[in-house]
């Protein structure tokens, strides 16, 4: 359902000013924190980094803060190269990794959110169940009903080509959790991210499930929530286009009728 | 590794604060470009009883559809006509929007950009033009 405001227990307050580091290149951090642990709502804490003693990448700004001012400040990563997805959130307004994320590219002070529209674990660290049992749902790995050949399902360079732009995505959610249908109905809809995954089967030469994978999507909510609204496209840290594969779904749906 | 006792705090489940969204999301301008083709849409709806009722004054006899005539001639009837044009014309370069993208096309970011603009350019000035004829053919 459509709520524009946020719950009573979600509404963010001004949060605690941390005293500020030594040195003469500060920058400023608003970030959102919220402890299991404590009894009182979300609240936005203000950092200060000394810029010269820390590296390019909004993540290497949270891993200062985490290492010199206070170690409570609670955020996913691992690769720190934009392959793992861990360290996705909401950062100077749109979805995407800390750790891809140049500090140069933002103006003024860096706001820090969890992704958006989810039930938030601690600080940064958002509940991804339903986004994760949602891409199981989608049944993502090979289908096969004729017998397997004795060595690998071969594919011809023009039909892995068509898997180009699909088989990148790393499911950190950004898109997904750009999109408000995804927000409104994230119960029921798929959401981008699961829709490309889908369509990377679907368009898949050695997959033979195609019909069965259309017929599960044919769903006033599964697929059809997608109103091209872009956010996802807007948001993913791999280029990728997720509104171009839920497109190209819709498309498969009408030229199997036709 | 720390013992796991997932539901001995209260907080943990039910009470678990929803993570900003609208509030936080920055507004871009494909996104509300899609918020205006619906508040279009629906704006359209109502704009459908300005017609009916119209219609209904005109099958009503002339003292009726006189008075009408004059609510939807005044300044403030005008500015609602005014409206309704644009957001006829808005939501229909919208919805030839939509049929570009239900080929396929139309994805790219400078693709997307350039049509969001010209949707709105477009609505902007198609609603002028046909004022302007509007007033020319009185």
């Amino acid at each position: 359902m459509v709520q524009l405001t946020l719950p009573k227990n979600s509404q963010m307050k001004q949060g605690k000013t941390w005293d500020k580091p030594t040195g003469s290149n500060l920058r400023e951090f608003r970030i959102y924190r919220w402890n299991p642990d404590g009894d009182g709502n979300p609240q936005v804490d203000t950092y200060h980094v000394d810029m010269d003693d820390c590296g390019p990448m909004v993540l290497d700004a949270l891993i200062w803060i985490k290492s010199n001012i206070d170690p409570t400040l609670t955020f996913r990563r691992s690769c720190r190269e934009g392959i793992c997805g861990s360290c996705a959130m909401n950062i100077d307004g749109t979805n995407t990794l800390a750790c891809t994320k140049g500090m140069e590219e933002i103006d003024g002070d860096v706001k820090i959110y969890p992704l958006p529209h989810l039930p938030v674990v601690k600080d940064l660290v958002p509940d991804l169940t339903n986004f994760y049992a949602q891409h199981r749902s989608i049944e993502p790995w090979l289908k096969t009903t004729t017998p397997s050949p004795e060595k690998e399902w071969k594919q011809s360079e023009a039909d892995r080509e068509k898997l180009d732009g699909l088989y990148e995505c790393i499911l950190c959610a950004c898109c997904s959790t750009s999109c408000p249908s995804y927000w409104w109905n994230g119960d029921r809809y798929l959401g981008p991210a699961v829709l490309l995954q889908s369509y990377r089967w679907l368009i898949d030469s050695r997959d033979e499930a195609t019909g069965e994978r259309l017929d599960d999507l044919e769903d006033p909510f599964r697929l059809y929530r997608c109103h091209t609204i872009m956010n996802c496209a807007q948001a993913c840290p791999k280029g990728l286009n997720p509104a171009k594969a839920i497109a190209e779904i819709k498309k498969m749906m009408v030229e199997r009728r036709v | 590794m720390s013992e796991t006792t997932p539901n001995s705090n209260p907080r943990i489940g039910a009470d678990r604060p929803l993570s900003p969204h609208l509030q936080v999301y920055r507004p871009l301008f494909t996104m509300m470009m899609s918020i205006v083709h619906r508040i279009t849409g629906v704006g359209l709806y109502f704009g459908m009883f300005l017609l009916a009722w119209w219609l209904f004054a005109a099958a009503s006899g002339p003292d009726y559809f006189n008075w009408v005539q004059g609510a939807f001639g005044s300044w403030f009837g005008q500015v609602i006509l005014f409206g309704f044009t644009w957001a006829l014309l808005h939501h229909m370069l919208g919805g030839l929007r939509h049929f570009v993208w239900d080929t396929g096309r139309g994805f790219g970011q400078v693709a997307r950009e350039t049509m969001a603009k010209a949707t709105l350019a477009g609505s902007v000035i198609l609603t002028v033009v046909v004022w302007i004829i509007g007033y020319m053919v009185r």
